[in-house]
């Protein structure tokens, strides 16, 4: 039997916002336990939220980056249950009228395209954190009030490896419109997972399970996969698929049942009473669609189409925001794009690998990546120079000024050059002959010779062009 | 002091002139309570030491004589939070709590220096009609002390009532400002909702609580009142207008001359006591000596009121109340063996029952599959008593009726039938549904006892409700009446 | 007259609160709310086709905070309030159900 598979994607991603969505307390991570609250944040007896302008301004911005229509008249709602690290015993959510609706985003599984459809997007208060010991859990609340965005995807994801891509495509446009760090590894973006699967043709889902500790785009492929098949598994084997909830462990890459789900949770929902609808202006939405940085898809297409890059050169500079930013300062600055791009996936990338430093945090700038290829250019300095040019550069220094203080500053100059190969010509007339008896090589021992009385400083095309017409004369 | 004889005019030309000082006020209302306070049970909690202290403050810097509020003691209602002073909402609860921040009604009693002597017995949470939901005391009637203030603002009412106190803060969710006044014979202020901020008032229903003044006075409860309303950060529920000095207008040429006025026919239908729709009728007729005129209305949805009402406000005190929990602050039950034991625990123990009836009965019509029938239906119906009070509001300047159907009742008698304590609430409930500014005023008495008329305004729209009061506190008696023996007739 | 809320019901309601009720609170709370409820019922009286529900009778519509963060330090007072704390911490019986998945 022939099965298609159904997987739904509930992605929270944390915003960097200055305070906390109803809360002024500071959004501030790695703090001591608690010390970022206030009487809001713990949900203390007659206090009241007041909704964060910046949130709203941001689930804006992700409505938009992911095609979504924005909702005009949002309001809150309350999502009622009961946990310690949930101090009101209601989460400020928004059910009725999320922030976007509506949306998609293009993903490309090995080459072909496929738009996927986002159900909707709502902004949300994260929970507080509990770490549990033997008798006792600890509550701290720093997090609690954190504004969260949840994009929930439409059913519309067919396999493993179109989640992969739907992430990736997901992750990468929210990381451009700078509202989130999206990152995985620091709870920054966390996925919720759910697949079933059915008969080919069969007009009805089949029961879902929902993955848990997917830790990363990759567990979350391996996750369903494994899932997928396990459920063709019982189903071929005549049973039943339960509704449940599966842990993926990470040693085995198996799912391993948690619990089963009986009925369904009541959270209780209704319209939160002390917060105003909004009532969001298409002045508003134009004002911000005008802010927006360049997403991603766009950007491949001016490299490729203006800039001459390869698909693949833009899609690896178009990995993240600050790359990409990069790259656009670099170029603007009048270094080489292809050159520009090389140096980006190639030194860059190597020296942040090294260092475990993303690009922002380091002391690379544009202006002196554009000076050093720009001296590589003019034959300021060879390829090879570059290399301690670039380490330079890395430590923040002046390419220029560093060139001449170390004295790199290659010779091209033909009138101070044209001497220096008169007299290796006049010590190697063997290499002459040998020239012109159509041994090339000879080329290439005089050039050696050439750089060696120059300490290497000489511009080897330069040395190149003269020597030849030397030769020829 | 004898505060029967005085109000806040009077009071502030003795502070002003020195013939009393604010510490000789303030150790005189603590004497008032002492006095009294045995009998009446109005308070949980007295705030002896902060407040000689801050009227020992006023003193010493002379008591401003442009501000009428400075050195007058105030009780405030146990549901507004007072930092470092016990605030319990008359829960189990809440027994121990102290909290750490100011309600901002209370910090605009402190800044306009009124002196805060202490925290007002109440129903647990504001819910009930009698104060006898309290989880300490049973508060008295000022005028017969065996039966109910009214309440929840019962502490409050009984308060003023018996002469301890000249003003008082009350809450208002369901009519808890207007009744146990009306219960009272004195003068209660529900403003319109968003006057107040309800920054540090403990939630009962979100979307109707309203703190306001009780007094004996209408211009004291205008002067109080201008100085607790405006917009507040807090509270973004809070209505920008502008606050008027609602008193400016109150003096010898206030009249209701060419106001119109309508009676709801429902608010004198059956189960409306004979007394009081006498007591009411008889006040239109006043209105209409004064040169208003008074003219039969309908608020054809007004019997929904209370069933919409219930609904609603039960659903939002069950979330409300979610959060005493256990685990953050307040009553955590001993020998909790587990996470659940803290939770269930706890709640059994802190909460009363009419609280735990109004969270079943709010968990129930939010739950899944009643939500549409109960919680939306309530709402949508909300609307249709909003459009009733509109019609009426676009072409009278108020409304008048009576407050309760039947003046106080005894200790006791319908505690443990929710349906006809609920039932009693019908005439005030439509008011708090709609947000609009009510008050209650003494119109009259039926075997000794107080009755209130209720005014109903257009949404901020305080002014007319106090002329129109004011004119019929100075064409009347009722007010200058106060209670025999102490309550003890 | 027909019974519109019964016992079992009334324990899931309970539950949902986290409540307990023993025997005798579960028949008192039963047949008090099942009155309450009947009352209620008599909405459906009411024909609120087309009618919008209101949820708040504020004026106030798209009132929002600027991003600003303050810290109001309250941290060792808000401490001092919880019935256990340690180590800057609050501290509650070990929550068993790892369902952290609320948000
Ligand atoms: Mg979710
Ligand atoms: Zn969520």
């Amino acid at each position: 039997m022939n099965f298609e598979t159904t997987i739904g994607l509930e992605v929270h991603v944390e915003l960097k916002t200055n305070s906390k969505i109803f809360s002024p307390s500071p959004v501030e991570f790695g703090d001591d336990p608690n010390s970022n609250t206030n009487v809001i944040d713990w949900g203390y007896p007659g206090v009241l939220p007041t909704t964060n302008k910046g949130v709203v301004k941001y689930g804006i911005m992700a409505a938009l980056a992911l095609h979504a229509e924005v909702e005009k008249h949002p309001h809150f709602d309350r999502k009622n249950y009961f946990y310690p690290d949930n101090p009101k015993a209601y989460q400020i959510t928004q059910s009725d009228t999320p922030i976007g609706h509506d949306g998609w985003i293009e993903v490309d599984v090995d080459g072909t395209k496929k738009k996927i459809g986002i159900a909707e997007m709502h902004i949300e208060e994260d929970a507080g954190k509990n770490t549990h010991e033997r008798d006792y859990s600890y509550v701290d609340l720093n997090r609690q009030g954190t504004p969260l965005i949840e994009i929930v995807s439409k059913p519309e994801i067919a396999s493993p490896d179109e989640a992969y891509a739907y992430l990736e495509a997901l992750r990468q446009r929210i990381q451009f419109t700078g509202i989130s760090d999206v990152k995985m590894e620091e709870g920054s973006m966390r996925v919720d997972v759910n697949i079933s699967i059915r008969p080919a043709g069969s007009d009805k889902f089949g029961t879902k399970t929902e993955l848990k500790n997917l830790n990363s785009f990759n567990y979350v492929r391996k996750g369903l996969a494994f899932e997928e098949q396990r459920q063709q598994r019982v189903l071929m084997s005549g049973g039943e698929i339960q509704q449940e909830t599966r842990r993926f462990d990470e040693n085995s890459g198996q799912t391993i049942l948690m619990r089963v789900k009986e009925g369904s949770d009541d959270y209780r929902y209704f319209p939160e009473p002390d917060l105003p609808t909004l009532d969001i202006s298409d002045d508003w939405i134009n004002e911000i669609q005008v802010e927006m940085p360049e997403m991603p898809g766009k950007r491949r297409e001016r490299y490729i189409n203006d800039l001459g890059l390869t698909d693949y050169d833009a899609m690896v500079i178009t990995q993240t925001k600050e790359m990409s930013d990069f790259f656009d300062a670099t170029v603007k600055l009048g270094a080489d794009a292809k050159m520009t791009a090389n140096y980006l996936q190639g030194d860059v990338n190597a020296y942040l690998n090294e260092q475990h430093a993303d690009l922002q945090d380091t002391d690379l700038t544009p202006e002196n990546l554009a000076g050093m290829i720009n001296l590589i250019n003019d034959g300021t300095i060879s390829s090879k120079m570059a290399k301690k040019v670039f380490k330079a550069i890395t430590q923040g220094k002046e390419p220029k000024a560093f060139v001449e203080e170390k004295g790199l500053v290659q010779l091209s100059d033909p009138a101070k050059l044209q001497p220096i190969i008169d007299e290796v010509l006049a010590n190697n007339q063997q290499s002459i002959e040998d020239f012109n008896n159509g041994k090339d090589r000879a080329v290439g021992f005089l050039v050696g010779q050439i750089m060696k009385q120059t300490h290497g400083k000489a511009n080897p095309q330069v040395v190149n062009k003269l020597l030849i017409a030397s030769l020829k004369k | 002091m004898n505060y029967f004889d005085k109000d806040l005019t009077s009071l502030h030309e003795d502070l002003v002139n020195k013939k009393i000082s604010a510490t000789d006020l303030t150790k005189a209302t603590f004497d008032n309570i002492d006095t009294t306070d045995a009998d009446v049970a109005a308070f949980l909690n007295l705030n002896k030491d902060a407040a000689l202290k801050k009227a020992a403050e006023l003193d010493e810097k002379g008591i401003d004589a442009d501000n009428i509020l400075a050195g007058i003691p105030v009780a405030i209602k146990d549901n507004i939070v007072t930092k470092c002073l016990t605030t319990t909402a008359a829960s189990k609860m809440l027994e121990n709590f102290k909290p750490i921040y100011d309600a901002t009604a209370t910090k605009k009693v402190n800044e306009s220096g009124m002196i805060n002597v202490g925290k007002t017995n109440m129903d647990e949470f504001a819910m009930g009609g009698s104060t006898e939901n309290s989880a300490f005391k049973t508060t008295k009637n000022a005028w017969d002390y065996t039966r109910v203030p009214g309440g929840s603002s019962g502490g409050s009412a009984a308060a003023v009532a018996s002469g301890q106190v000249v003003a008082a803060l009350g809450s208002d969710t369901g009519g808890s400002i207007r009744q146990p006044a009306s219960f009272n014979g004195v003068v209660g202020m529900k403003p319109t909702y968003g006057r107040v901020s309800r920054w540090g008032l403990i939630a009962f229903g979100s979307s109707l609580d309203e703190i306001g003044p009780i007094t004996r006075t209408v211009k004291d409860n205008a002067l109080i009142l201008s100085a607790i309303a405006g917009h507040d950060d807090h509270d973004l529920t809070t209505s920008t207008n502008e606050v008027p000095d609602f008193a400016a207008g109150l003096n010898a040429d206030t009249n209701v001359k060419g106001m119109k006025i309508g009676l709801p026919k429902e608010f004198l239908g059956e189960g409306v006591d004979k007394d009081v729709q006498d007591a009411i009728l008889a006040a239109a007729d006043k209105y209409r000596e004064l040169g208003a005129t008074v003219d039969e209305v309908s608020l054809p949805h007004n019997k929904y009121g209370v069933a919409a009402y219930y609904i609603i406000s039960s659903s939002e005190a069950s979330s409300n109340l979610q959060r005493f929990d256990g685990i953050r602050y307040g009553y955590r039950a001993d020998d909790t063996k587990s996470l659940e034991d803290v939770y269930v625990k706890s709640r059994s123990e802190g909460f009363g029952d009419e609280v735990k009836r109004r969270i079943m009965l709010g968990t129930f019509s939010l739950s899944a599959g009643f939500y549409d029938a109960y919680f939306k239906k309530a709402a949508q119906v909300r609307t249709l008593i909003i459009n009733d009070f509109q019609k009426v509001l676009k072409d009278y300047d108020f409304i008048m009726g009576p407050v309760a159907p039947t003046p106080a009742y005894k200790i006791g008698e319908d505690v443990d039938d929710p349906m006809t304590m609920y039932m009693n609430d019908i005439l005030t409930i439509p008011v708090n549904l709609a947000g609009l500014p009510g008050m209650s005023i003494p119109a009259g008495f039926s075997n000794g006892l107080p009755i209130g008329m209720q005014l109903i305004g257009r949404p901020f729209d305080e002014t007319t409700l106090y002329k129109a009061a004011y004119t019929f506190e100075q064409a009347t008696d009722f007010h200058k009446q106060t209670p025999n023996a102490g309550g003890k007739n | 007259m027909t019974s519109r809320i019964d016992q079992d019901q009334v324990q899931h309601v309970a539950s949902l609160a986290k409540l307990s009720l023993d025997d005798n609170q579960l028949k008192y709370f039963t047949t008090q709310l099942d009155d309450i409820i009947g009352l209620f019922e008599t909405l459906s009286e009411v024909d609120t086709d087309g009618i919008k529900p209101t949820s708040s009778v504020s004026d106030q519509i798209n009132v929002m905070r600027e991003d600003v963060a303050d810290n109001w330090g309250q941290r060792d007072a808000l401490l001092a309030n919880a019935p256990e704390a340690e180590d800057g911490y609050i501290k509650v019986p070990v929550i068993i159900d790892e369902s952290e998945d609320e948000d």
